[in-house]
């Protein structure tokens, strides 16, 4: 089949890559660019651990062809902090132990990022509703709702 | 998995995705945001040979007004419309039920074209649709039609677009002023498919209801509008006794299925309590019927 030229911003750096049209955006970010951040657990959109930001909007990358995402901005969890320099976020998530394997952490993070931005969050039940995409199969999402919930109130007055 | 390999086509306007499409003919099919065809393609139910990319055609997400319609661009995302100004305020019904729609990241990506031509018995859009009465346009090459939502669900995952055919704008036709609405779905987890739902409109005039429209889903094999229990309300203040023959008319009327998730009669029972309820709101919104 033949390859297509795409090029995409991943987390600030330009990429060029030819793909084969069938090739997902989650498996392109894991085997092409080598950024295997982002987990593939279902490859039907359910489980939510592939979930990305593309172009500033939270995505599964299981359910977007990566033709699709010529000219596009992609920000995976590797673009948010790093050991020593953790995102507000992710210092959230560690504070309230809100991971223990880890698998569902990444589509978690970039969800949750694309829920403060668009949401009041001013419930619980607002954030698990928000969360009902991502599953997680070790912590019981209590201390996951604890973690958004502390990231949800110290954005101050600037909530949408 | 991992979808079967197929040949990539992006279109730039509608004459030259209806033209690809024509040139491949069955074997092709049209992708936007891709959010209920890749996982199909995932799961290998469906293996087209061409994808057809219409995600760039302009406009891609319009929302306006014109001509007593609020009309929307076939391309506009789930996420828009949840959020549009001109919907939460022409019809607030379509921007609540958005909200019930998966979840975040699908909304920001679905399209209401592609909700439409899915066509899942348990999704929203067509059964706002149904509701609101929506005049669907089609384009083909060389031509184009309006389908009524009411004749354009055939059957689960299947309506009356032909080979070649893609949808380009659904109009929904302004609610007469004192028009009050209500939404009610119910699903095990927030997002997921309801197991049923219902939505209403009621339009007041001193004191009756003018007109009634009930919309179900999640029942049968398309949404439906329950047509029996909108003649036994129309007219009436929704007194106890006529909401009651209402809900038992509508229950008469939808045939659900079993399945893994919930019984043909528990579905059934649900479709009267939520289109009850979804009535009630309405009635509500609408005052009482006393605008």
């Amino acid at each position: 089949m033949e390859r297509t030229s795409i090029a995409l911003t991943v987390n600030g750096v330009r990429h060029e890559r030819k793909v084969e049209p069938r090739r997902l955006l989650s498996d392109f970010l894991r085997e092409d660019l080598g950024l295997t951040g982002t987990h593939v657990g279902c490859e039907h959109g359910v489980c939510g651990a592939c979930t990305v930001l593309l172009d500033g909007d939270s995505a599964r990358s299981c359910l977007t062809f990566a033709v699709q995402c010529d000219g596009a901005s992609v920000r995976t969890v590797e673009g948010l902090g790093e050991i020593g320099a953790l995102h507000p976020l992710q210092e959230s998530f560690r504070r309230h132990h809100a991971l223990q394997c880890g698998f569902c952490t990444p589509g978690m993070l970039m969800t949750a990022l694309d829920l403060l931005a668009k949401y009041p969050l001013a419930t619980d039940e607002e954030i698990r509703a928000g969360l009902s995409g991502n599953l997680c199969r070790c912590t019981g999402y209590a201390n996951i709702v604890a973690a958004v919930r502390e990231a949800a109130a110290a954005r101050g007055d600037d909530r949408p | 998995m991992k979808p079967p390999a197929f040949e990539y086509v992006a279109a730039e306007s509608v004459e030259e995705a209806t033209a690809r499409l024509a040139e491949y003919g069955d074997d092709a099919r049209p992708i936007a945001g891709g959010q209920s065809l890749v996982p199909m393609m995932n799961f290998r139910l469906v293996s087209p040979a061409v994808l057809v990319d219409i995600r760039r055609i302009a406009p891609p997400d319009a929302i306006g007004e014109a001509d007593g319609h609020v009309r929307i661009g076939a391309l506009t995302r789930h996420r828009a419309l949840e959020t549009s100004p001109l919907i939460r305020d022409r019809f607030p019904v379509l921007a609540a039920a958005m909200t019930h729609v998966a979840h975040l990241a699908i909304r920001n990506r679905g399209t209401i074209g592609g909700s439409l031509c899915h066509a899942d018995p348990a999704a929203e859009l067509p059964a706002m649709a149904v509701l609101l009465d929506a005049r669907i346009h089609v384009a083909r090459r060389n031509g184009e039609r309006i389908v009524e939502a009411g004749a354009f669900f055939e059957g689960a995952l299947w309506t009356a677009l032909e080979d070649g055919e893609i949808v380009t704008r659904i109009d929904f036709p302004l609610l007469p002023p004192g028009t009050g609405w209500g939404f009610r779905e119910f699903a095990r987890r927030h997002g997921d498919f309801a197991l049923a739902g219902a939505a209403a409109t009621v339009t007041g005039s001193a004191g009756r209801a003018a007109e009634v429209r009930i919309a179900l889903f999640g029942v049968g094999e398309t949404p439906v509008r329950a047509a029996a229990a909108e003649a036994l309300l129309t007219g009436t203040g929704f007194e106890p006794d006529a909401v009651a023959a209402a809900i038992d008319a509508l229950r008469n009327a939808v045939d659900p299925d079993d399945d893994l998730h919930a019984s043909a009669d528990y579905r059934r029972h649900l479709a009267g309590i939520l289109a009850g309820r979804a009535l009630g709101d309405a009635w509500a919104r609408a005052g009482g019927g006393a605008a």
